[in-house]
């Protein structure tokens, strides 16, 4: 996923700049009246504690980054991912997903083993062999029918689970929701994988490998859109901004737990 | 996510359970036993009915009122959201209109669209009017909660749609449904539908209905009564309540969120009576939150929102969230609903207004018609002492009453959908 969301930097950039001008265009100049003291203000609760209560000192940003978040999934990402599924049998969606979840056992694995995460490290090894045997190279998840059951770890929560706190809230473009601290473990993952990948280098003698490993990053970012099932503002609830930063940030507070 | 389908995960989501419980010995077969329990749990995988195989769906966006002007701050709102799943032969199209605060893909609307398209139905899913995307976009007042402008708003949406998709299906009678606040919004419109006669429903079903607003309301807001400090403190009582879940969380074996937690949390009795019916009170604020914040919005209402303010996409909106999970919806019928209404009708009693949020208005009609029909539960904590017998009084031998699955738990349960979709045959 990692080299994959990297490369479609590169188009966001300009995209920003388009979709911004576009929001500018359309910001109502309508101006109301003065304003006028309302009924219910927030000093009247003042005695009670706030509800789902995040720190987020760069709110503005975040705000500004998840209406952007939006704009690219309702004008590019999602039309993409619609056009893969349109095209493309569910069986072999399956099978993609499949193959791209086996690649990032890997880093499952060398974070489980920065964790000294022993059974963690076993039952993801013990996954990457069987799939990647018996799987077929990945496309298929037999290992999860033997009873183990897919992990999941990434260098933000390592940073977690040796203290480091997890920062402000942070909505990264594309990505979307996270901490300082998830953000900067992905950027980091990111660079492992691409230390790994140029390693190993599995297109050194195909002509233009660098197009087909460009191809499969695209892949990759197309299927991991398609597997996430949520949509900025779907929910029609004006406080949902709110209400995800919390659910997210109270989700992997408690998977740190573990 | 529905209105909260991006609700409060880790308690909500409880629904998703698989219980395992003794029934009394009624002949009935729902497995949990307490208003409350059954209300968020609803009903275990086990003991539904098997969806259809597949089912065709087409996403409705409904231009209902063109000339609309939203405001930035609404600037994802493209148009009404309902959702159509239509046969490829003539049949039976049914209109459900949703609870309150749910969208047109709450579970509730889901599992009867799925039930009624398994018998061979059309359906259109409704949001309700309460739900902010109807507010904004539906309803011409953007005042949800009186029954009869509601309906009118319900109406035109349904005329909207059916315009829509009459060229695409062919509809051989109309049928009707709701629940909840959505079962009570159906009986009007069904009797505007006999003046209009667009399309003369022949049966139209109430699931869970409260039978006065005001009532239900009022009952919902005592179940936080209890909670520490009283409803005030709901903010308190939310972190309080997170933190007793963190802890169970810390001391089990539990890594995803997944159906064996929620279960654990069910049957290590995590959470008391009065605290079961605390996260209920609460999370109906959480939803009326958002229509209060909605309405005053499109109203320039001054009542959360400084009258004049014009707030931008991208505007925090944490205080207003804080001040409308404060507010009651008795707050929002006393202080915003009545003096709306004052404004049309000044003569407008405060007994009227109360009596004009439920059936007794169109009791007569109700009586006459032999169309109705009504489905709820013994336990159902919505309904106030004599609501029940009102309902049987009203609605006679149509009504079933079901001994226990509080506020639509059990409208899952394979006998209970057994029935819902029997009534249209």
């Amino acid at each position: 996923m990692s080299v994959a969301i990297c490369r479609v930097y590169a188009v966001i950039a300009a995209l920003y700049l388009v979709l911004s001008v576009c929001g500018c265009a359309t910001t109502s100049t309508v101006k109301f009246a003065p304003e006028v003291p309302v009924m219910h203000s927030v000093s009247e609760f003042s005695d009670d504690e706030r509800v789902v209560d995040i720190e987020d000192p760069w709110e503005t940003f975040n705000l500004n980054m998840y209406k952007f978040n939006y704009n690219f999934d309702r004008y590019f990402f999602l039309p993409v991912v619609s056009g893969y599924e349109f095209i493309t049998p569910t069986l072999v969606q399956k099978g993609v997903s499949n193959f791209f979840s086996n690649v990032g056992e890997v880093r499952t694995f060398y974070n489980s083993v920065f964790q000294l995460k022993g059974k963690k490290v076993l039952i993801t090894f013990g996954r990457f062999a069987t799939n990647t045997t018996i799987g077929i190279g990945g496309l298929f998840d037999p290992a999860t029918h033997f009873g183990m059951e897919a992990q999941n770890e990434d260098f933000g929560q390592t940073l977690g689970h040796w203290g480091v706190d997890s920062g402000p809230y942070l909505v990264v473009p594309v990505l979307g929701p996270n901490t300082l601290r998830s953000a900067g473990g992905f950027a980091v993952d990111a660079g492992i994988r691409y230390v790994i990948v140029g390693t190993i280098d599995p297109f050194q003698n195909v002509k233009n490998g660098y197009i087909i490993l460009g191809g499969i990053s695209a892949l990759e970012a197309v299927d991991t859109r398609h597997k996430q099932k949520f949509r900025y503002y779907e929910s029609g609830y004006p406080f949902e901004y709110y209400m995800f930063r919390f659910l997210s940030n109270k989700k992997s507070e408690l998977l740190l737990m573990k | 996510m529905n209105h909260l389908r991006l609700v409060v995960i880790f308690w909500i989501c409880l629904i998703l359970l698989p219980v395992t419980g003794r029934a009394a010995d009624d002949g009935y077969g729902y497995p949990i036993p307490g208003s409350y329990e059954a209300t968020i749990l609803g009903t275990p995988d086990n003991l539904k009915l098997a969806p259809p195989d597949k089912i065709a769906i087409r996403q409705l966006v409904l231009n209902v009122l063109p000339d609309i002007k939203k405001p930035d701050v609404f600037f994802y709102d493209k148009g009404l959201r309902c959702t159509l799943a239509y046969q490829d032969k003539k049949a039976p199209l049914v209109f459900v209109i949703a609870g309150t605060g749910a969208g047109d893909q709450s579970q509730n609307v889901v599992a009867m669209m799925k039930s009624l398209y398994k018998a061979g139905y059309h359906v259109i899913t409704l949001p309700s009017p309460t739900y902010p995307n109807f507010i904004i976009s539906a309803s011409y007042n953007h005042v949800p909660g009186d029954l009869t402008e509601d309906a009118a708003d319900l109406y035109r949406v349904m005329e909207t749609a059916w315009n829509k998709v009459k060229g695409d299906i062919e509809v051989s009678d109309f049928y009707l449904c709701g629940y909840s606040l959505g079962g009570t919004q159906a009986a009007f419109v069904a009797k505007l539908d006999e003046e209009r006669k667009v399309f003369n429903f022949r049966k139209v079903l109430m699931v869970n209905p409260a039978v006065n607003l005001y009532n239900s309301v009022m009952r919902i807001e005592k179940l936080l009564d209890k909670i520490p400090g009283g409803p005030r403190k709901i903010g308190a009582y939310f972190n309080s309540m997170m933190a007793k879940f963190t802890a169970f969380y810390r001391r089990g074996d539990f890594i995803d969120f997944n159906d064996d937690l929620l279960y654990a949390v069910y049957r290590s009795k995590l959470f008391s009576h009065v605290e079961e019916g605390g996260l209920i009170g609460l999370s109906y604020r959480i939803s009326s939150a958002g229509m209060i914040f909605s309405s005053d919005i499109m109203t320039n209402g001054g009542y959360v929102v400084p009258k004049n303010r014009s707030l931008s996409a991208t505007d925090p909106l944490g205080d207003y969230f804080l001040v409308c999970v404060h507010l009651s919806l008795i707050n929002y019928f006393d202080e915003y609903l009545y003096p709306y209404l004052l404004k049309k009708w000044p003569e407008l009693t405060k007994a009227e207004f109360i009596d004009s949020l439920g059936l007794k208005g169109i009791e007569g009609y109700l009586k006459s018609s032999s169309k109705f029909g009504v489905m709820t539960n013994e336990n159902d904590f919505i309904l106030a002492p004599g609501e029940l017998d009102y309902l049987r009084q009203l609605f006679g031998e149509r009504t079933k009453v079901y001994p226990r699955g509080g506020h639509l738990g059990n409208l899952e349960y394979r006998d209970n959908m057994t029935y819902f979709v029997g009534f249209f045959k």
